[in-house]
């Protein structure tokens, strides 16, 4: 439940059962990592060395506030609608 | 005449420059073979009937005037993960089910310069995240060959249509076999680029580490062209890299002399292969040797971990990707919400399907505080090992041949509610993604149920061109081509 929280996803009881007998069979599996001896390996989280890729700080081509905004209904004077969140 | 009927794109090149037929007539044929066989297979998400005719006539302009290129009037499909202006982009996801997206991505938008007709949006597992295309929002695909088997996920639809002929080519993406797998169920070409080699950009990510876009055809040929088109730096996608891209056409030879095959003891070896699989790919091996390929024995030690590495990997970087996906800006909003955090997880419960939401609970219990170190560091550990058992295998052989898969394609609904045994159908493809070199799954038969199984071919960073060479000659030796699958056939049997 608490991890759902982190994701944001709502589960209901029934969900929560299934979901958790699941995760523990697939981190079961995935805990055989922990049979690799890693000792003084460096961490490879990606598969070609990249440096940054800089360009000049110029504005490029953009999408307008109305594209932007094309892809809700909820939406009011070039801005997003959300719930209100102060009270 | 049947203009589609097992129609290869380099021939149908041919026929448009000769004026055999035009791109208008040939693309006509394509969206009539739509409408009567998708309904059984439903390869197609979207089918973009006046788009496609309008790109038609285009390229019917640039075919009269001489200024026609490899893929000018060749009707394509594109998985429905990469953006299209103008026609809606789902992700096979009720999350995307309406989504105009606000631009193209430039794989896209290098096959609309070239003068391809897009003939729709490929059918796919929600977000890629699947062996099966069966957790589709918009229902699952069936194999053309057999309709009561899985075409291979999750570029199911990608491979199905081109199988059937409902495309005579079409892009998908691969993050741990997710191109090379449906080639192989469907019996068509399938290339994994290296890592860098495509750019990404307009292209929904699922796991940025791990994602290439590639071409799927009916032949090693229309691969090379498909590649040709859309390889390259772009500016837009810093994880593409700039390096020359070779005339990969030019470079297709039947003479594999001086080449040297590496068979990993790991993967041959392999328990729980099957026989028909095992009997299929020693045969294609002896058939590279007879075109002047020589193997040698080669090891990569920890390939029993990649499977787990990659679902702590794939699945982290899931879950960071998909927290876009917020119910406000674009996508599926829930209809009643008190809060904003109500807002959020509801839009997001209701807009994923269960494998999504099970990936994205992976991916963030592995990146929680406490468990980071113990999933995902360990994991991105032993993918350097990984990646490393490759470099030293290449140091022995210019490329790998293997399974791409360990059976043919399972009955539909067989192992659906078994998540586990899905993600080790993925065995002996998931390794290249982690290692971020090129794969290709090429056809090298039909089991005894006459579902098709593929020949797995890996080589070294940015060495499409030996891929590709090496599967050519296989594939004109072997000579496996059925023709198109008829949905009609396997409806009947």
């Amino acid at each position: 439940m608490h991890v759902a929280g982190l994701a944001r996803l709502h589960m209901d009881e029934g969900d929560v059962e299934r979901m958790a007998t699941q995760l523990g069979t697939i981190l079961a599996y995935v805990d055989t990592l922990k049979e690799v001896d890693t000792e003084g390996v460096a961490p490879m989280s990606h598969a070609v060395h990249l440096v940054n890729a800089m360009r000049e700080d110029t504005v490029g081509e953009h999408l307008g506030v109305d594209i932007g905004l094309s892809g809700t209904e909820e939406k009011e004077d070039g801005h997003f609608l959300v719930p209100k969140i102060v009270g | 005449m049947s203009l589609t009927k097992g129609l290869h794109i380099h021939e149908a090149r041919k026929h448009l420059d000769a004026g055999d037929f035009t791109a208008e007539e040939l693309t006509r044929q394509t969206l009539q073979a739509i409408s009567e066989k998708d309904p059984l297979i439903n390869s197609y998400i979207t089918v973009a009937e006046e788009s496609a005719m309008a790109d038609a006539r285009l390229a019917d302009e640039k075919i009269r005037k001489g200024e026609a290129g490899a893929l000018t009037g060749i009707p394509l499909g594109l998985k429905d993960l990469i953006l299209t202006r103008g026609i809606r982009t789902t992700c096979a996801s009720r999350m995307l089910e309406n989504f105009d997206p606000p631009y193209s991505g430039t794989v896209a938008e290098k096959l609309k310069d070239a003068g391809a007709v897009i003939t729709g949006k490929l059918n796919l597992d929600e977000f890629a995240m699947g062996s099966s295309s069966e957790t589709s929002w918009f229902g699952p695909v069936k194999n053309p060959w057999n309709l009561s088997h899985i075409p291979g996920g999750s570029s199911g639809g990608s491979a199905a249509a081109v199988a059937a002929g409902l495309c005579l080519g079409s892009l998908g993406t691969d993050t741990g076999g997710s191109i090379r797998q449906p080639a192989a169920h469907c019996g068509v070409v399938g290339l994994k680029p290296s890592y860098g080699r495509v750019s990404r950009y307009g292209v929904v990510a699922f796991a940025s580490s791990l994602d290439q876009v590639g071409p799927m055809a009916r032949s090693v040929e229309d691969c090379a062209i498909l590649l040709q088109a859309i390889a390259g730096h772009d500016p837009k996608d810093s994880t593409s890299v700039n390096v020359p891209v070779p005339d990969y056409y030019s470079l297709l030879s039947k003479d594999l002399k001086g080449l040297t095959i590496g068979l990993p003891v790991e993967y041959h070896g392999a328990e729980g292969v099957h026989p028909e699989i095992r009997s299929a790919i020693g045969e294609a091996v002896r058939v590279l040797e007879a075109s002047g390929a020589k193997t040698v024995e080669v090891r990569l030690p920890h390939m029993a971990y990649a499977v787990a590495a990659y679902y702590v990997v794939a699945s982290s970087e899931a879950s960071t990707n998909l927290a876009r996906f917020d119910g406000i800006r674009y996508g599926y909003r829930t209809p009643e919400a008190a809060s904003l955090l109500e807002l959020y997880e509801k839009s997001r419960s209701e807009g994923f399907g269960e494998e999504v939401r099970r990936r994205i609970l992976v991916g963030t219990y592995a990146l929680s505080s406490g468990y980071y170190d113990a999933y995902y560091n360990k994991a991105l550990k032993v993918r350097a090992l990984i990646a490393k058992d490759f470099t030293d295998a290449f140091a022995g052989c210019d490329l790998i041949a293997a399974p791409v898969t360990p059976a043919p394609a399972f009955a539909l609904g067989e192992v659906a509610d078994d998540p586990l045994t899905m993600y080790l159908a993925d065995i002996f493809t998931i390794s290249a993604n982690l290692a971020g070199i090129p794969g290709m799954s090429v056809p090298c038969g039909f089991s005894a149920k006459g579902l098709p199984m593929g020949l797995q071919l890996l080589g070294k960073p940015f060495d499409e061109a030996t891929l590709l060479k090496a599967a050519y000659a296989y594939e004109k030796e072997a000579a496996w081509d059925r023709g198109l699958a008829d949905p009609a056939a396997g409806e009947k049997s």
